[in-house]
């Protein structure tokens, strides 16, 4: 398999977001703004790639019924490891995140790609799918977050487009949150179409 | 008894895990098609939630915090749940077939559920008291199954509505929820003291 | 891989034991960084706060515990005087649970400077609060007033502060750790439960020491619970 189609892969035909639709909770709790969905997306990435590249190295030695465990039991540890990083060097981003560090555990997207791609291909191959996958969630996530920023606040990563006063607040809300994935994904159903 | 029903309002109406915590929202969304099984798998997250908070809570108090164990937060809480889930599907199986047979299919589910996960941590960062812990855990339960059933509810009727094509499926369920979030942020500020 | 009981429990084991290990190296080399990085950001708010000084104002703290709210007095010091002080207070009564703020007086108790520490208000509304009550406005800035002139509510219920547009429980509520943060440093009894800016009363002593629960989220209650809500 040609080294970038994997990576494309995992930002176009794959993405974790518009298309398999994974990893829904911190898509949504996390986007309030785009640099709040640029680092979930980011600190989730780092996760996948690490988790990817040791399931990969150590797949041959797991037993297939105690798979699911030991699977989860490496993805925590990078977790924690993420965890306790940021909170000694990034400690204000940390608490803008907040539960959804912790939650990355539970994201279908490690978990779903450690089981379909890490367990069955080399580990550069998986480190690619890592960082293809990853930059897909990111990018969705930014997406998001600078929609909902821009809906809402009229700024994007901060920058003032447009006087705040006109903003719908509701966008930068829970409800805004599922309205406007709903309508970014409705926009790529509507692209694939073409 | 005050802070308990506090505790219960705001869990269920306020800050319902759903539509203003954004947790569990993948069995929001893949088991929200039947009322029958939105029922179901909420029964099954209650009962899975009020066991593995009691659990979780257990072990914080008296194995992480006094080792300084913290750290092994995460780890501990997601192979506890996982055990837990396992645990369940088998007594599940040999005392009650036809328990087994209503909630079965959603326990695999709910492992990969954040909302489970979630709450354990919550409780903990909350810093609550046993009861509190397992109150809070079985009302967030309750505004979890009320919003998913709620939204099967919707659901059901969407599908005999003609939607264009790219809005099918996903995006107007999303926008529906949207809106149903909406209508929780109704109940925001509700205080008992 | 086939499994067998075995090779299972060695293999988990394994794995277990080797993240174990690796866990407990990560948190041994982040403990230092993480102790010092909180240290760091309230040393940086005190310093933003507080007047000049030169002392160790998180050495000489002073916690004072009212039900259950904890405020904590940092002294500032300039050449052996006292100058001033940077207060941390909070309110339960915010939109969304509790609010912490750090405020800094001069000597005579004038508001000099705050910071919202922690809080879980509406993004837009009542997050508005970091900036809103500093900004030179109308008379929404709490800066430069003395609590012993001013009357710290919002101006609906006869204050002299403007609250926030459509977040007047925020407002209340961050008033409320204003005024505490003020008794706090004056020694003044503080009145945890209804927020009103009381300093001579001393009948308020009794009631905030006994821990009536009574007057709790009166305020709130009596009040339409929606009118956030209101500009969406």
């Amino acid at each position: 398999m040609n080294k970038l189609k994997i990576i494309l892969n995992g930002i176009v035909t794959e993405n974790p977001t518009f298309v398999l639709l994974l990893g829904m909770c911190p898509t949504l709790g996390t986007t309030s703004s785009a640099i709040n969905g640029m680092s979930m997306g980011l600190a989730t990435m780092f996760v996948l790639m690490c988790s990817n590249v040791v399931i990969s190295c150590v797949k041959d030695f797991i037993p297939d019924k105690v798979r699911i465990p030991a699977f989860v039991v490496i993805i925590a540890a990078f977790v924690t490891v993420l965890q306790l990083c940021m909170q000694a060097y990034l400690p204000a981003l940390y608490q803008s995140l907040g539960l959804f560090i912790p939650l990355i555990v539970v994201n279908c997207i490690i978990l779903g790609r450690a089981e379909a791609f890490a367990a069955k291909n080399n580990p550069f191959d998986s480190l690619l799918d890592g960082i293809g996958i990853g930059l897909g969630f990111t990018l969705a996530l930014t997406l998001l977050g600078a929609c909902r920023e821009l809906l809402g606040t009229g700024r994007i990563f901060g920058l003032t487009i447009f006087p705040e006063e006109f903003g719908a607040l509701a966008f930068v809300l829970a409800p805004g949150a599922f309205i406007a994935l709903g309508l970014l994904i409705a926009l790529v159903n509507k692209l694939k179409t073409r | 008894m005050l802070t308990y029903i506090s505790i219960f309002i705001t869990a269920v109406f306020v800050n319902n895990i759903i539509l203003s915590q954004f947790l569990g929202i993948c069995p929001f969304l893949g088991v929200s098609k039947k009322i029958d099984s939105a029922v179901g798998m909420g029964a099954a997250v209650t009962f899975v939630m009020l066991l593995s908070t009691i659990v979780t809570y257990l072990l914080q108090a008296y194995l992480l915090t006094p080792f300084g164990l913290s750290y092994m937060q995460t780890i501990v809480f997601i192979l506890v749940i996982a055990a837990l889930v396992q645990m369940l599907e088998i007594i599940l199986k040999k005392v009650s077939p036809a328990l087994y047979q209503a909630l079965g299919v959603f326990l695999p589910l709910i492992t990969t559920n954040c909302a489970i996960l979630g709450v354990a941590i919550l409780v903990i960062q909350k810093e609550y008291t046993l009861v509190e812990s397992v109150v809070y855990a079985v009302s967030t339960a309750i505004g979890f199954t009320l919003s998913l059933t709620l939204f099967a509810g919707i659901r059901e009727q969407l599908q005999l509505n003609d939607t264009p094509k790219a809005m099918q499926g996903i995006p107007i369920a999303l926008i529906t929820a949207g809106l149903l979030a909406l209508a929780f942020m109704g109940f925001s500020g509700v205080k008992i003291c | 891989m086939q499994s067998n009981i075995l090779n299972m429990v060695v293999v988990l084991t394994t794995i277990t034991a080797t993240v174990g290990a690796i866990l407990g190296g990560v948190y041994k080399l982040t403990e230092e960084p993480i102790a010092q990085s909180s240290a760091r950001a309230q040393e940086e708010a005190i310093r933003v706060v507080a007047p000049d000084f030169d002392n160790n104002p998180i050495a000489e703290s002073n916690t004072i515990e009212n039900n259950g709210q904890f405020f904590v007095v940092y002294p500032a010091m300039k050449e052996g005087q006292h100058v001033g002080a940077a207060v941390k207070a909070s309110s339960r009564n915010g939109f969304n649970g509790e609010i912490v703020i750090i405020v800094g007086f001069e000597h005579d108790g004038t508001i000099r400077q705050y910071r919202v520490l922690s809080h879980g208000e509406t993004p837009g509304l009542g997050a508005k609060m970091d900036e809103w009550f500093r900004t030179d406005k109308n008379n929404q800035s709490i800066l430069g007033k003395h609590p012993e002139h001013t009357n710290l509510t919002v101006s609906k219920d006869g204050g002299d502060i403007d609250a926030i547009t459509a977040s007047t429980i925020t407002s209340r509520a961050f008033l409320e750790a204003v005024s505490n943060a003020y008794n706090a440093y004056m020694n003044q009894p503080i009145d945890v439960l209804s927020g009103s800016t009381t300093h001579t009363a001393d009948d308020k002593m009794v009631d905030a020491l006994s821990g009536s629960t009574t007057s709790c989220g009166d305020e709130t209650k009596s009040q339409p619970h929606n009118e956030e809500e209101a500009t969406l």
